[in-house]
């Protein structure tokens, strides 16, 4: 009830905060009316994605956003397959590997769009030819269950995990499904080869598909310890008093920026344009702060005081260009080393 | 004269053959335009893909695909999986047929109906709810026996090949139940009999009279629920990927990854249609080639065998069964469907109706996906059912010539398995001059092609089942064919169009190895929205869809019972 009551004063607060901008923009939000829906391809976890559609729709009645969620991997697969058939759907496509776009864009399927208020973000949410951009981030690390497993014996680093007495214990999520393994893996392969993949597909693995689902696995007590995950997830049931922490391994934790983009083909182009505005505004980036978890591009945004700052994290990236060339490598030495 | 005769005669066999044309021909052509959208288009497009090179033909990607090691593994493991619950399969519904069919085993009606249940079980609902059940260590049964006995080790690992089977045979058994019980309900004693008679004791009758009479529909069902494992999608999704290893459907799947590969997955999906045609073909051999007049006739007495002591024991260990395939996993699925995380106790504190309400009204996919899966469930179950009756009508009366093949053409589908039928109709329907894909219409294809086979083996049983002498009756005091088809032949076989409708319908609903390759986010279903929560780790959101899939199944189940005024297994008691 108190959650409610707080969720609906941020809601008045948000559409008061944008009611200004809106007048200036009429015509924009006529036009994006009369389209009536924007259509979203998305990787953000489901539950997430559609606080941000119903945010959207409270401060633009009249403009549907349809939310279409599944993994990063799956989203790329979907446009792809549908344009064979000739089906143009999306309007905005967001997932969690940066390769897509560099292969969207070459493919000449995305829209050049700067939404309003990104000058302000970081390089590396910028895409320099102005078709992507950065809509939220996080990182990778390891996640252990509490109540199963004291601070002490909890894995500290990457190469800990590679130890053979975690054998049948830890859970990894899959680089064909998630844009955030994907970019993990390629992260920590820079780093130490596939020898460590190799390595760690010794200990038998449990392979679940969503980065959101490593961490829901070590709640449940499925398995004891996750080897990645997207960490906004592990925050979230860490805040809701799941028995889970969050270790942030010192060699260094895969920075994942997750970039979106309006299509070239978009069927509802206004509608999109003014839903893309609305998710880099600074109250939709402190909502996915705040209640989330995400770290993102906007300087204004404050973040919870119980996670660590972005900056006093050793970050490590992985290229979008090298992303987009070894999208197929990756995958399939994951499967090579885990099974399937 | 004799040139007058001539004439006559020819004029008569004109008639007769204009006569027959005149039927046939919109049967004929209906029935090829069907087919060709159906099946010959789609199948013809798999074959082609599947040697299609840049230019003329290869054999490169049956080369590139049976060369590589993961699928020869994949493969071996699909094999491992069919056999063994072929096996289990029959180990289990062939007793519990026995025992309720021939003995005196207390609650046979219950039997018969939880049977009914398990056969009615997606089974990607079963695997989902086993998950919870026997994953090593979160696993409820698993966490109860180590509370119990202080053990370390988990007492069932559910991520195992093992557990594969035994979850696919919980969904499977029933196959062989069906075929074993209608066969031993029309078994006389009296061969029995005489085997007692001449000294043979009990172990020795049902040795060497009563089991080599069952022998065909052992192997029959055996082999039916080999093709069921072998063209199983969730099952292995759920829970082989977790372990590390693909069954042949799960690779297909995987080979629409981006990038896809859809030539590889067609050259993977022919030898599975031709494993399964081979499959199917040896059984018709087995039943087909022995006509037992014992199994044949319904006259004789069919003794009760006195069970004894072992009555009670006998029930328990049905119960054992039936705690395996429906007790616990409605029991998980009803709990996840209320907790806040499923694999801590059900106290206060952790229930909550959140599920309840993000899936039905905050997650936006769940109205249209329910919408999609009720849309398609009624288009299909009407356009199959009203084209079976058709088309069963039309072979049980002879009205067209080559009727047989008309059977023939009706029943073959069942030789495909859903994703290979999915793979092909992906390449026929997503390129000019059908473009499908995009639109419920290609579910709709898919699914009418998949269940033809259930809806035609129904109504083909019905019209058997109605004698052609009440027809005859009426077309002598003057009635005309579309008369007496009104007045008589509808109303009679009204309830078995009915069942018919509704196991199309069931069918449909339950429908994802398929659906997996064919949905676009618009047109999902709901259980392409159980498999993407699945995906995601969303465990109280499938638990809701879950139920709502259970009840929508029952209540279809239900509908049929009161049509039939039987249950939906076949043979009365």
């Amino acid at each position: 009830m108190i959650r409610r009551i707080l969720s609906l004063t941020g809601l008045v607060a948000l559409m008061l905060a944008v009611a200004v901008p809106v007048l200036a923009q009429d015509a924009r939000v006529e036009a994006a009316k009369k389209e009536g829906k924007v259509v979203w391809y998305t990787s953000l976890v489901l539950p997430s994605a559609e606080k941000v559609a119903k945010l959207f729709e409270a401060a633009y009645p009249g403009v549907k956003v349809e939310v279409h969620r599944t993994g990063s991997e799956r989203i790329l697969q979907r446009v792809m397959q549908e344009l064979t058939a000739n089906i143009k759907n999306a309007d905005v496509v967001h997932t969690s590997d940066a390769g897509h776009f560099v292969f969207l864009k070459d493919k000449k399927l995305l829209m050049p769009y700067t939404p309003a208020g990104v000058d302000k973000f970081p390089p590396g949410f910028k895409d320099k030819d102005g078709y992507y951009f950065g809509l939220r981030a996080t990182v990778t690390a390891i996640f252990y269950n509490t109540k199963l497993m004291s601070a002490a014996e909890a894995p500290k680093t990457w190469k800990d995990l590679l130890d053979p007495k975690w054998k049948g214990k830890l859970v990894t999520a899959h680089p064909s499904y998630s844009g955030v393994v994907a970019t993990h893996v390629l992260a920590l392969e820079k780093q130490y080869g596939w020898d460590y993949f190799k390595q760690l597909g010794q200990n038998k693995l449990m392979i679940v598909q969503s980065a959101a689902d490593t961490p829901t696995t070590v709640v449940s007590g499925e398995r004891i310890v996750a080897v990645n995950g997207g960490e906004y997830s592990a925050y979230q049931l860490k805040k809701k008093g799941n028995p889970i922490e969050i270790i942030y391994p010192k060699e260094g934790v895969p920075l994942i920026v997750s970039p979106t983009a309006i299509t070239s083909f978009a069927p509802h182009p206004n509608a999109a344009k003014l839903f893309t505005d609305f998710t880099f505004t600074r109250e939709i980036q402190q909502v996915m702060a705040d209640s989330e978890g995400l770290y993102t591009g906007h300087p204004d945004v404050k973040y919870p005081t119980d996670k660590p700052k972005l900056g006093d994290l050793k970050l490590l990236s992985a290229d979008a260009e090298e992303l987009q060339k070894r999208n197929e490598e990756i995958k399939k030495r994951f499967v090579e080393f885990f099974g399937a | 004269m004799s040139v007058s005769t001539h004439r006559r005669a020819s004029g008569a066999t004109l008639r007769g053959r204009l006569e027959g044309v005149d039927r046939s021909l919109p049967v004929w052509v209906a029935t090829a335009l069907a087919i060709v959208a159906l099946m010959a288009l789609p199948l013809a497009w798999l074959g082609y893909m599947s040697v299609g090179a840049e230019q003329g033909t290869t054999f490169g990607h049956y080369r590139e695909v049976f060369r590589d090691e993961a699928l020869r593994k994949a493969l071996w493991h699909t094999l491992v999986l069919a056999f063994w619950t072929g096996l289990v399969s029959v180990a289990l519904g062939a007793p519990l047929a026995w025992l309720t069919a021939r003995t005196n085993v207390p609650g046979k009606k219950l039997i018969r109906a939880l049977v009914m249940a398990s056969f009615v079980t997606p089974p990607f609902l079963g695997a989902f709810a086993w998950v919870m059940l026997a994953g090593p260590n979160a696993g409820l049964l698993n966490r109860m026996w180590r509370d119990l006995t202080g053990a370390t080790d988990p007492l069932l690992d559910i991520f195992t090949m093992s557990g594969l089977v035994f979850v696919v045979t919980m969904y499977t058994f029933p196959y062989v139940y069906i075929m074993l019980a209608n066969t031993l309900a029309l078994i006389a004693s009296d061969l029995e009999d005489a085997a007692a008679i001449h000294g043979a004791g009990r172990l020795g009758v049902a040795l060497t009279i009563t089991l080599p009479l069952v022998a065909p529909a052992i192997v029959s069902g055996f082999i039916l629920a080999v093709l069921q494992a072998l063209a199983l999608f969730g099952s292995p999704a759920i829970l082989a990927l977790p372990a590390g290893f693909h069954t042949i459907t799960t690779q297909v799947w995987s080979f629409f990854h981006f990038p896809p590969k859809v030539e590889q997955a067609a050259a993977v999906s022919i030898p599975l249609l031709l494993a399964t045609a081979l499959l199917l073909l040896m059984q018709k051999r087995l039943l087909g080639r022995r006509g037992y007049a014992t199994v044949g006739g319904k006259g004789g007495q069919r003794r009760t065998i006195a069970l004894g002591i072992w009555r009670y024991p006998a029930l328990a260990a049905v119960f054992v069964v039936m705690a395996g395939s429906i007790f616990l996993p409605y029991a998980v699925l009803a709990k996840a469907a209320f907790a806040r995380a499923w694999a801590q106790p059900l106290t206060w504190s952790n229930v909550t109706l959140a599920n309840f309400t993000f899936t039905l009204f905050e997650y936006s996919s769940t109205k249209a996906a329910i919408l999609n899966t009720v849309e398609l469930g009624l288009a299909t179950a009407t356009m199959g059912a009203g084209l079976a009756a058709l088309l069963s009508y039309v072979t049980n009366r002879r009205l067209v010539v080559g009727h047989q093949l008309v059977a023939f053409l009706a029943l073959a589908p069942v030789v495909i398995p859903g994703v290979v039928l999915a793979v092909a109709l992906f390449i026929a329907y997503t390129r000019p001059p059908f473009v499908l894909y995009g639109t419920l219409a290609i579910l709709f294809v898919a699914y009418l092609t998949k269940e033809m086979p259930v809806g035609y083996a129904q109504s083909d049983a019905t019209f058997r089942s109605i004698p052609p002498d009440l027809e005859e009756a009426g077309r002598i005091l003057g009635a005309g064919r579309l008369r007496v088809l009104r007045d008589v032949t509808a109303p009679l076989a009204r309830s078995g169009i009915i069942a018919a409708w509704c196991f199309i319908f069931i069918g449909v609903i339950r429908e994802l190895s398929a659906s997996i390759i064919l949905f676009t986010p618009n047109t999902r279903v709901m259980s392409v929205v159980i498999f993407d929560l699945k995906e995601e780790g969303q465990f109280g959101a499938i638990a809701v869809l879950g139920l709502a899939m259970l009840a929508m199944t029952f209540a279809t189940v239900s509908v049929v019972q009161a049509a039939l005024g039987r249950d939906v297994l076949g043979v009365k008691e």
